[in-house]
């Protein structure tokens, strides 16, 4: 009995207490995105002129809770010619890598410790990986349908996602440089002195990153529209010529799956945007005002912000032909991105540490 | 494997895993539950192929351009190169002169193969 109890307090309450913690984390994601989704359609309604969704709930706030109802009661259809297994995995797979990029964002940190899953030295490592096997569900969606559009879909979507997750790499090393961390609570602390503290200022947004990095700040913000299929990059489901791409075979559940893992990784570029350039949690000036508001509310402000900046990119820019995308990557991004490596490496060696 | 290397392993990554878990789970009751509850009636058109205004005549997985196949060895090239970066980058701070032009060497020879394959025209797509 005394050794039962033993097992339960050493092995077993650990685990549940963390299992409880992932479902936390896990539930207040989704409902935030929930929200964030009715936000980007509210964004985009208002610049064309319309209402947008405002039947559901006051102001359509269950708009997207509806929308979830109504995906399960759908009726989830298999094409006959598809292989069955792989075409279900793949938006289990593409939900399942974008969500567990959340164990290891850090989201506040204060006496009471890091708010976060894993303080995993090698966060930034970690987050770029995972983010770059979503990839994996495009394909064997688009492959599993045995269809001519997701086929297509699927092909240009690889193409894309691939080409434009070097120059983010490029981003990251550069912000890596300056920190000489990967892990992501350390590159929040980092910014905490920069610019503005060497002008002899308290501790203000002048020392993010996005000042000094400025140029790295752009690339990445674009090259996440373009990693996350976002308008103006959304050739893989361009509606007017590939009509869904590689979402044309799904139904119900599985489709929504598919439009949750585009969301939750959307989400997830917001806080890296926030964490690499913003200053992840930390308030915008470190005086009376600003410090009284808990790091954690700072921090989603400034997702919500990131991700006001996607809607609004989404309402204004036109969609880009797929050579102009494939030019824009490899020939502007790509020579860009490493000559700012090099630029950025040389500085700190010569002038900070020199 | 000491004892205390295995403890750090187990407090970093055993959270991710059962984050992972967790994850799953959701995403399979979210899969699973159409196909409890939601009416089922397939018919031959419901389940065959999309088409544009005539029935989908042969296999889907066709020949396709080259140039995906030549991007993503790009990619890998490229990848690698960052991989390389990233503990280059982390220390940083202790590796000194010499260890910054040591990458700089490396850059620049990776950057004349990028100069070689866009004069070749593997960017294009016209």
């Amino acid at each position: 009995m005394q050794a039962a109890a033993q097992i339960f307090s050493d092995y077993i309450l650990p685990l549940l207490i963390l299992a409880g913690l992932s479902a936390v984390l896990l539930g207040l994601l989704l409902v935030i995105i929930a929200f964030l989704l009715l936000f980007d359609r509210k964004v985009w309604a208002a610049v064309q002129l319309r209402r947008g969704p405002n039947v559901v709930g006051p102001f359509g706030l269950l708009q997207s809770f509806a929308d979830l109802l109504k995906f399960v009661l759908k009726e989830p259809l298999i094409p006959a010619g598809a292989d069955k297994a792989v075409f279900l995995l793949a938006p289990l797979a593409t939900a399942l890598f974008a969500l567990s990029a959340w164990a290891v964002i850090p989201v506040n940190e204060g006496w009471y410790g890091k708010w976060v899953m894993s303080d995993l030295n090698v966060g930034m490592l970690y987050v770029l990986a995972v983010s770059s096997l979503g990839v994996y569900g495009i394909i064997m969606g688009g492959w599993a349908s045995n269809s001519k559009y997701p086929f297509m879909g699927a092909l240009r979507s690889a193409a894309q996602m691939v080409s434009y997750e070097v120059s983010i790499g490029f981003v990251i090393i550069c912000v890596l440089l300056c920190v000489g961390s990967l892990n992501l609570t350390d590159v929040v602390n980092a910014q905490k002195s920069g610019l503005g503290t060497k002008a002899g200022l308290p501790s203000t947004l002048l020392d993010w990153y996005w000042l000094p990095l400025f140029p790295m700040f752009v690339v990445f913000f674009i090259s996440a529209l373009a990693e996350t299929n976002r308008p103006p990059f959304d050739l893989p489901e361009a509606e007017s010529e590939l009509v869904a791409g590689f979402m044309v075979e799904y139904s119900s559940t599985p489709y929504l799956l598919f439009m949750l893992g585009e969301y939750v990784a959307i989400v997830t570029m917001c806080a890296m945007t926030t964490i690499l350039f913003l200053g992840g949690w930390l308030p915008p000036a470190n005086v009376a005002p600003f410090t009284w508001i808990p790091g954690v509310i700072w921090f989603l402000i400034k997702v919500t912000f990131v991700f006001f900046m996607f809607a609004m990119v989404k309402a204004i820019v036109p969609r880009y032909r797929y050579d102009q995308l494939m030019r824009l990557g490899w020939k502007v991004f790509l020579p860009l991105s490493l000559a700012m490596v090099v630029l950025t490496a040389a500085f700190l060696q010569f002038v900070r540490y020199a | 494997m000491t004892d205390a290397y295995a403890l750090f392993l187990l407090r970093d990554y055993l959270p991710i895993v059962i984050f992972i878990g967790v994850a799953l789970a959701i995403g399979l009751a979210l899969m699973v539950a159409p196909f409890l509850i939601a009416v089922r009636n397939p018919d031959p058109e419901k389940v065959s192929a999309y088409e544009c205004g005539f029935n989908a005549f042969d296999d889907a997985r066709m020949k396709f351009d080259v140039r995906f196949y030549l991007v993503s060895i790009l990619f890998i090239i490229f990848d690698l190169e960052v991989a390389f970066l990233f503990p280059w980058a982390v220390a940083f701070k202790d590796i000194g002169v010499f260890g910054f032009w040591s990458m700089i060497v490396f850059l620049a020879v990776l950057t004349v193969g990028f100069v070689y394959e866009w004069k070749k025209g593997a960017l294009e797509w016209d």
